[in-house]
């Protein structure tokens, strides 16, 4: 009986060009992506054949969920500092330097002031839990939206204001935040849009 | 392959002089490496977005109630396209002034394209001339005749230009965000340089209930 000899062949491969080529994909990732901002509320940009992109830089950004709430968010902890102090001052409310500590760091922001002592106390998971059923009250009575944008203006001159809505988000909304923009005199700025292509 | 082998010596780091210098194999084993690597790029994946978003950029007239009669600037009746957007995507336009004893001056419109009585259809109508000087131009640029820079600035010329139709986007409470994107879109698209988001007025809103009920509203006051 003749056994037929299988020869054994090593199981190893070499790595090396897969590696190589993971390598050169995470240098891809991490060069061409931005980070994803936390957002309270998910929100779907309505499609614009625009190209222009949003600056990195100096945006504050105005983002609208479909059910009208308002919530605000800054590029630079510097410029988020600042406004919270004018607002404290605005408002007769003395925050601790541990507050503004809180704050600086917050993602996005959309509590009413009066709220915003107990809101930073919050840990920041009960913070992101709650954020979404708040929204900066923007009616003509107590226009704390007009504020803030005064007081980040104030902060950084620079400042360009992007207004994020959802596609759904009825038109009395945008139409207040845009007035209340007006009456500041701040007569341009960016709509966030998604792309679509043109048909022609 | 892929290891390092060690000449399996009592831990001495050197050999003495003299002494047979051992082949060492340098291959390392890259496969945790791959793994860890895979780990990152679907960190990256997950965590960032590639696109920046779009943004369409929007001046607005400032509503200073203090702008004399000279600053403010006229629309000749016959050059005004008014567009209404409603509820339920509907939209509707008229041309110069309203006339509000006749329901029909309020024609539909149509979001979509491709429909026949689409606001693309219509304002690549009414501003034709401007249309087809800016593809004239877009075709030089292509051929590499005329810069970036000379195209921006003769295409805003163009845009702004006297016979250019001035459109007048007025929204109802009930339409959203998507319908003014849309409807801002369309003149990015036909290529209208002047465009204003104005309030709606009683007027306006008399004229859709106006078209809805034929007419009736209107007999019924």
């Amino acid at each position: 009986m003749s056994k037929v000899k299988v020869a054994r062949k090593s199981t190893r491969i070499d790595m090396t060009a897969m590696s190589d080529v993971t390598v050169l994909l995470l240098t891809f990732f991490m060069l061409t992506s931005t980070f994803v901002k936390k957002e309270p509320v998910q929100v779907t940009t309505p499609g614009s054949v625009s190209e222009i992109k949003i600056p990195d830089t100096n945006i504050i950004q105005i983002l609208i969920d479909p059910s009208g709430k308002v919530f605000m968010s800054l590029d630079k902890q510097a410029d988020m500092l600042n406004v919270l102090q004018s607002m404290g001052e605005d408002y007769g409310i003395a925050f601790t330097p541990e507050e503004y500590a809180k704050f600086k760091l917050l993602p996005t922001f959309g509590v009413p002031i009066k709220d915003m002592k107990a809101f930073l106390e919050l840990k920041t998971e009960k913070q992101d839990e709650i954020l979404k059923d708040y929204g900066i009250p923007t009616d003509s009575v107590d226009n704390q939206f007009k504020v803030w944008i005064k007081n980040a203006r104030k902060a950084n001159p620079d400042l360009r204001i992007a207004i994020k809505a959802d596609s759904e988000t009825p038109y009395k909304v945008i139409k207040s935040v845009m007035t209340s923009l007006q009456d500041l005199r701040e007569n341009r700025y960016n709509l966030i849009t998604a792309l679509k292509q043109s048909s022609n | 392959m892929a290891e390092i082998q060690s000449d399996g010596g009592g831990g001495h780091g050197k050999k003495k002089g003299g002494s047979k210098q051992k082949k060492v194999s340098v291959h390392v084993d890259f496969t945790p490496m791959v793994d860890m690597n895979m780990l990152l790029i679907t960190f990256f994946m997950l965590c960032t977005s590639l696109s920046k978003p779009q943004t369409m950029e929007l001046s607005m007239p400032s509503n200073d109630k203090n702008v004399t009669k000279e600053q403010q600037a006229e629309v000749k009746a016959s050059k005004a396209i008014t567009l209404l957007l409603d509820e339920k995507n509907k939209i509707y336009y008229y041309s110069g002034i309203a006339d509000y004893k006749n329901y029909n001056s309020l024609k539909d419109l149509a979001y979509d394209a491709k429909a026949q009585n689409s606001i693309r259809s219509l304002l690549l109508m009414r501003n034709q001339e401007a249309v087809s000087q800016i593809n004239v131009l877009k075709k030089q640029k292509l051929d590499l005749k005329i810069t970036q820079d000379t195209f921006e600035a003769r295409r805003s010329r163009i845009k702004n230009g006297k016979e250019t139709p001035v459109v007048i986007i007025k929204a109802t409470d009930g339409a959203n965000y998507k319908n003014l994107i849309d409807a801002l879109d369309e003149m990015q698209i036909c290529n209208i340089g002047k465009y204003v988001i104005d309030s709606i007025t009683a007027g306006d809103k008399f004229l859709i209930k106006n078209k809805e009920t034929k007419g009736a509203y209107a007999l019924g006051k």
